[in-house]
Formats: structure tokens, sequence, C-alpha cells
């Protein structure tokens, strides 16, 4: 009973942890339809600057500061949206392809200095050791009073994020993504509204991360891969649909039991073919993005994705 | 000045020369198709773990085992394009981005499924390198090399003398004006995924003989092509050749210990050569340096 | 049965028709002009005549044979050629290049075609290995002519063929248009340059918010003072 208790709010946590970033990745994309290739750059500089700051002081990286939560998460979020303001307002002038490209690159770089810089990460030893709010509680009730802080932490950023889409700023953002030059003609600054956009959705992208250091305990260069942050995201938003909060949850919180349950599904066949399985999921994953991508661009609950090309 | 010939002008052209072949298929894909194409690098490993396994289950030299590595990158390319690409390409156009991304998690998948996660490397004999007057140098690094102006000189040649070549070229300059040429676009864009599909094949093999084979090794070079094409003007073929050789250079290049022989970037900084080039490209000439699309 | 022959036509990007059920007419040997305001559909008409946008609905016949939305690298060989508006070379392509595309889908015509383009343009002699970006916008134009004359086509159809250009290469290049009429070829062209445009057209065409206007001799249309008052700029 208590394993299932604590298997399910591992579950419930790391979906709510999803949806978050799947909320940041919508109001890049889904609502202003900046691509975004390198959402493991920021929500790894979010982990790191979270970790960094509420960890214990240790001689291998700097700090930690022994910061609370409430205000370690706020500040790893600002700490993403610091990493995307330089390139933002680089790439952001140019073509949406050249924003893919960049992140990209952000994503390498951020991986780089975790990866060498010792005195800063603690290099490949990570971090370790990171409070996790509401342990005390012993287990399972403070896996659940986590996930409950976490659903909450959701809750918080879907109003903000329903609030952005509805409020005029998301209205323009809308006009600048399906029409940029009816909008500038209604005398919006596509630039400066596309910029703003990519640091608000890379702030929900940091507090996601520092929600995971939190949960996991640990940071590490290898902690966070690109495949189940970027890739999983991008397919979280689009089964969900795109510029539509409740299709970006919804789709998280699908695509992540699905995802769950493949991942029980492959542990369960002996050593090799669990490995290979492994393979295999990923290989579906990749598919079921494209089908739906045919099938159904405008995902389960869902706006529509970018504009008809004349 | 002999070191710096050795340990970093050399190094640096060969990788040059990978990376041009990698971003000028890349480059021609944008320039036909308008879309930049994240599934390049993986393509690129495709081709080089097909050539492994040709050349480790055959016992054929590596330079035998190219054919097999376009023999699997060609159908990978034109099966993903017919299936994938070409639905989407009438009415969405940046969701073509999405769904090669997706594509690039396909191949590697692939790969992971059949070869494993281990590095491999190219059964190759260890041979003394070749010496001219103090400059030394690997019989495969000048094979490389001389590879990759071959494959620069037939694509010059298909492309400006060519009446498929001439209608790539005139598809990149104006989709529409080439159709009420009467060039049949769906044909040109087959074309267009051949070249750019053997292109990266051969830089895929060349990656490997020079280093190893690993899964992530086409990812790694999709940021570095992806660079080069733009700073070469993307869109621009010779731009992307041409971008690639000065940024294989760069690359090599950073690490040289200039002032007080500490090394200008840290070795393990290399691969970050590419994120600055594109930024400044991007900052200072937007356009590249061949005035390609913008 | 005239060469060209429109009914009816509807269509328009996406879900919005800009053509509300246009007819046009032109014969062989015939200069078609039509005018109207911005906005009013004219280009949109050329390119769906040409099968680069939809049609809705409606008829499009070229020597009687239906084409309406047949794909539009088939036009050439059916005879219809197009030099759309501005964006009508390919930059990066010589001049030589630019006129063998024109008979990219019959290359043995190469020879024939540069030199009927050549005798009707002999500036462009000069400059065949000149890449087409590098030309002022007036040889631009006669690139584009030439190029869509390569084929020996039963009609063309010039999309403002005088924008940007300055009196005396407007001129020429009316003078131009009237001599292909004369060789037989149907001639549809689209003007902002109203006045002297219509002065050569056999036929000329007003449209407005995607439908016929007035149609009648241009001579005809010039001197209708509603015409003029409306669409001509008083």
């Amino acid at each position: 009973m208590e394993q299932a208790l604590l298997y399910a709010a591992t579950l419930g946590t790391l979906a709510c942890i999803y949806a978050v970033l799947t909320l940041g990745l919508n109001l890049q994309w889904g609502l202003t339809g900046l691509m975004n290739f390198g959402g493991l750059g920021f929500v790894a500089v979010g982990a790191y600057t979270a970790a960094l700051l509420t960890a214990a002081p240790s001689a291998t990286h700097v700090g930690g500061f022994g910061v609370p939560w409430w205000l370690a998460w706020p500040a790893a979020g600002l700490a993403a949206a610091l990493l995307a303001l330089p390139v933002g307002a680089i790439a952001l002038r140019l073509r949406a392809d050249y924003l893919a490209i960049a992140t990209i690159g952000i994503a390498e770089i951020v991986r780089l200095v975790a990866r060498n810089e010792d005195w800063l990460t603690g290099g490949p030893l990570g971090v370790t050791a990171i409070p996790r709010p509401f342990e005390s509680l012993g287990t399972p009730t403070g896996q659940v009073a986590f996930l409950l802080l976490v659903g909450a932490v959701l809750a918080v950023l879907f109003a903000a994020a329903q609030a952005t889409a509805n409020s005029p700023f998301g209205r323009a953002l809308r006009a600048v993504r399906d029409d940029e030059e009816a909008a500038k003609a209604a005398g919006k600054n596509p630039a400066r509204l596309r910029l703003h956009a990519f640091l608000l959705g890379a702030g929900f992208m940091g507090l996601g991360g520092a929600m995971m250091t939190a949960f996991f305990k640990f940071i590490g260069p290898d902690a966070l891969e690109p495949v189940t942050v970027t890739f999983l995201v991008w397919v979280m938003l689009i089964a969900g649909g795109s510029g539509n909060n409740w299709g970006a949850v919804a789709g998280a919180f699908a695509v992540w039991v699905v995802w769950a349950a493949t991942d029980w599904l492959a542990a369960q066949l002996p050593g090799e073919a669990a490995t290979r399985a492994a393979y295999i999921r990923l290989f579906l994953i990749g598919l079921a993005l494209q089908a739906i991508l045919l099938a159904r661009p405008q995902g389960l609950i869902g706006e529509r994705i970018g504009s008809p090309q004349r | 000045m002999l070191a710096f010939v050795n340990f970093y002008l050399l190094p640096g052209l060969v990788l040059g020369a990978i990376y041009a072949l990698s971003a000028t298929g890349l480059s021609l894909i944008y320039g036909v198709m308008r879309f930049a194409h994240f599934a390049h690098g993986d393509l690129l490993a495709l081709g080089a773990y097909c050539a492994f396994a040709a050349s480790t289950s055959l016992g054929i030299s590596v330079w035998a085992s190219i054919p097999f590595a376009a023999a699997a990158t060609i159908p990978a390319a034109l099966v993903a394009d017919a299936l994938f690409y070409a639905p989407l390409r009438r009415s969405l156009p940046a969701v073509l981005l999405i769904s090669s991304f997706g594509v690039a998690l396909m191949l590697r998948a692939l790969i992971y499924f059949f070869f494993g996660p281990t590095p491999v490397t190219f059964p190759r004999p260890i041979v003394p390198p070749l010496v001219f007057e103090g400059v030394r140098i690997q019989a495969r690094h000048i094979w490389i090399i001389l590879g990759a102006a071959l494959c620069a000189f037939m694509l010059h040649l298909i492309l400006s003398r060519t009446r498929a070549g001439r209608a790539m070229r005139a598809m990149s300059d104006d989709p529409d004006l080439a159709r009420i040429s009467g060039v049949a676009t769906a044909a040109v864009i087959r074309l267009t995924w051949i070249i750019a599909a053997v292109l990266v094949a051969v830089a895929g093999v060349f990656l490997g003989l020079d280093t190893q084979l690993q899964p992530v090794m086409g990812f790694n070079v999709l940021l570095a092509s992806f660079a080069a094409a733009i700073l070469g003007g993307i869109g621009r073929p010779w731009g992307a050749a041409f971008g690639g050789v000065i940024l294989g250079l760069a690359e090599e290049c950073s690490t040289y210990p200039l002032v007080d022989g500490a090394p200008l970037l840290q070795p393990t900084y290399k691969s970050a050569v590419a994120f600055v080039v594109l930024i400044a490209t991007l900052l200072l000439r937007p356009q590249g340096l061949f005035r390609g699309m913008i | 049965m005239a060469l060209l022959e429109v009914r009816g036509l509807t269509g328009g990007y996406g879900e919005t028709d800009i053509l509300n059920g246009v007819d046009l007419d032109a014969d062989a040997g015939e200069v078609v002009v039509i005018v109207g305001a911005n906005g009013a559909g004219k280009s949109t008409l050329m390119k769906a005549i040409a099968g680069l946008v939809r049609i809705r609905a409606g008829q499009v016949r070229l020597a009687g044979e239906e084409i309406a939305n047949a794909p539009a690298e088939s036009m050439v060989l059916r005879g219809l050629a197009y030099v759309p508006q501005e964006r009508n070379v390919f930059p990066s392509l010589t001049v030589e290049e630019n006129l063998a595309m024109g008979v990219y889908a019959r290359p043995e015509k190469f020879r024939e075609g540069k030199e009927r383009a050549l005798a009707l343009f002999p500036d462009l002699a000069a400059r065949l290995a000149t890449p087409a970006g590098r030309l002022s916008g007036g040889q631009r134009q006669m690139v584009a002519i030439a190029r869509a004359l390569m084929l020996e086509p039963r009609l063309i159809m010039l999309d403002e063929p005088t924008a940007g250009l300055s009196p005396k290469f407007c001129s020429a290049i009316f003078a131009r248009v009237q001599e292909i009429a004369r060789a037989g070829i149907g001639v549809v062209m689209v003007e902002q340059n109203a006045r002297p445009a219509l002065a050569i057209a056999d036929r000329g065409v007003v449209l407005a918010m995607g439908r016929n206007r007035a149609i009648a001799p241009g001579p005809a249309l010039l001197a209708d003072p509603n015409i003029g008052r409306l669409f001509l700029g008083g």
C-alpha cells in the first residue's frame, strides 16, 4: 500500500513538473510561434541554480547557501530567463528557424559548463544532497506533501499562463504569430513581444528544473537528457494542442502516463531485451509525434499550429 | 610553426572538410525546400554506422563501404520525406522543423537499437604518418580532404552544368517561378534529398574514420553544420562548403597556445566554437558571407 | 471560341475568396489589359489561371481545353506562359540560364528560342553570362518576357511589366508587347500604368472587388468618363 502510494506520488509529481515545462513551451511555441529545441539548457540552468542555492555548503562546488526553496525556485526561473535574454535578443530579430538552431547551441553550452566548470557545478560529480521540501515529514507523507506543493505551483503557473493568454499581451502575441505585418501595422512591436514570451517560457522551464532537482535530490551533467526533457515536452505540447494551456497540461499528463507505463513494461523484459525495448519506445514516440502532426495537427484540445501558408 | 601545421591546421582542414560535406547538403535542402533539416546529423550517423556494418561484415575497406552508407541514407531521406515532410510541405512550414526533429529521434533510436550505445571504430591498420619536410599527416586524412574536394567538384558540375542542377538552383531562387517554367518540383526535391544524402553519408564515414562512431555523433555535428551553412549564407551550397572549412579550422585553432603556452580555449569547450560563430554571424552578418536567403 | 475563356472564376488563398466570379476572354493576336484598384484581384486572377492559386469554382479553357487547377508546372507545355510581377527572373542564374529555364520542358528548343529572344531583345546579347540579379529593372523585365516566350506560347500573361521602370523603358516594353501580339500570340497584361496600356489594348477589362466591372476596347474605356474617374485616377 505504502509502495503504491509512493509510486503514485512519484508519477504525479513528475507529471506536474512536465506540465510546467509544457506550459513554458506553450508560451513560446503555442502562443508565439517560437521554436525552442534547447529546453534542456533552460531546465538545467534552473536546476543548477536551485540546487546550488538550497544545498548545504560543499567543497566540491560553489555554495551551497542553504537558501529556502521558496526563494530558490523563483531565482531558478529568473536565471533561466536571464540565459534566454541575450540569445533571444539576437536570434529573434531573424527568421524563426534561426532561433531553433540557436537554442540547440544554448543547450550545448550549458552542458559544457555543467560538465567542465567543477568549481561551480561540481563537474561530473554534480550537486548532491539537495533538500526536498517536506521530507522531514517522513515517507510517504513527505512525498505526498511535496506532490501537493508541486501541484500548487502548477496551478499558480497555469493561472498565470491563462491570464497571459487572455491578456492584451497574449492577444498581441497571437496577432504577431498569425500575421506579423498586420500586427506591425496595428502598432505592435513583434521583436519585443516575442522576446518577452521567450523569457517567460524560459522562466517556467527554469522553475520546472528547480522542482526536478528537489524531487531527485541530485543534479549532474548527465542527470537530464535531451530526449526526456526537450523532446518529450514537445511531444506533450503537440499531442495536447499548441496554443491552448488546457491542452498543454492534458498533453503532459497523457503522454507522461504512456511514457511511464511503457517504461514499466520495458523494465519487465529480461536484461538485454529491456535495453532494446527502451530504444523501440524512443522510436515509437518519434513516430507518434509524426502521426499527430499528420492526422491531428491541432492536438487533443487545440487551437491550431501556426497559420496556413499563402 | 610546424607544430601549428601538424596539430592545428591539418586537423582543422580535415574537420572542416567533414563539416563542409554535411553543411552543403543542409544548405541545399534549405534552398530547395526552405526548412532547417534537424535530422541531418542523425542521417550522417546512420550512414557512418551502415558503412561500419558493411565494412566489418563483408571485410571490405572503409572507402569501399561508402556506397553502403549512401545506400542507407538515400532511402531513409526519401522515405522520411514521402511519409512525413511531403504532407506538411504546403500548409505549415514551421511544423516541418518539428517533424524533422522527430525523424532525428527515430533515426537515433534505430542506431541505438541495432548498434548499441558503445562507441566503435572502423577497422583500420595502424600506419605511421607520412612526413613531408616535417609536416606529418595520416594517409587517411589526405584521402578525407581529397574526397571532400572531389565531392565538391562533382556537386559543382551537377549544379552548374546539368539541367537538373539548374532546376535545383532555380527552385532555390524562386519555387513558384520554377513551377511556372515547367519544373516538376517533386522530382527536384527527390534529387535534392539524394544528393544531400550522399554528401552526408560520405561525411559520416569520414567522421567515423577520423574519430570514432557513436550514436550521438550526428547530433554533435548538427550545430556546427548549421553554423557553417548560415556563415556561408543559407541556401548557398558553395557558401556552406566554405563555411564548413572555416568552422573546422576555427574549432581546431581555438585551442592554439598563442599566449604564454596556454590554449586560447580549453579543448573541452571546442564544440562551443560553433555556437560562437553562429551568434556572431547572426549578429554581424545574418545573410552570411555569400548573401544567402534571410 | 476565344483562345482563353475564363468563366465565373472564384477562388483565393485559404478560406477567403479574392475572385468572385471573373469572366475573361482573350483571342490570339490580341492585347487584353486588366486594370483596377489595388486589391481588386488582378494578380490573383493571373496566378489562378497559371495554377498557383486554388480555383474553387468556374472554368478556365485554353484553346478549348479545361485547365482550371491543372498543376502550374504543366502550363508551359499547354502553351500558357506567365511573367509574375517583380520576382520574375531567377536572380542567381545567368541570363542565358534564365532563358534555358524557359525551355526546361523541351531542352532541344533552346537554340531556336534563344535566337528569337535575342532578335526581340538585342540588348540581352551582351549580358548572357551576367547573373540576372545584377541587371537593372528594365533588363530583368526583358529577360523575364524572353524566358516566357522561349517555348512559343499561345498566350502570355504579364503582371505589371512596367512597374518601376522609367518612361523610356515603359514605351519600349509596350512596343515589344504589340510586336508579340502581331506574331499571333494572345497577350493578357495587368497594368497599374493604365492609360498608356489601355491605349494599345484591343480589349480592356476593369476589375473591382474580384468582379468584372467593365469590358470594352481599350480606347473606349479610356473615353468613358465614369471609368476614368473611378479607376484611372481621374
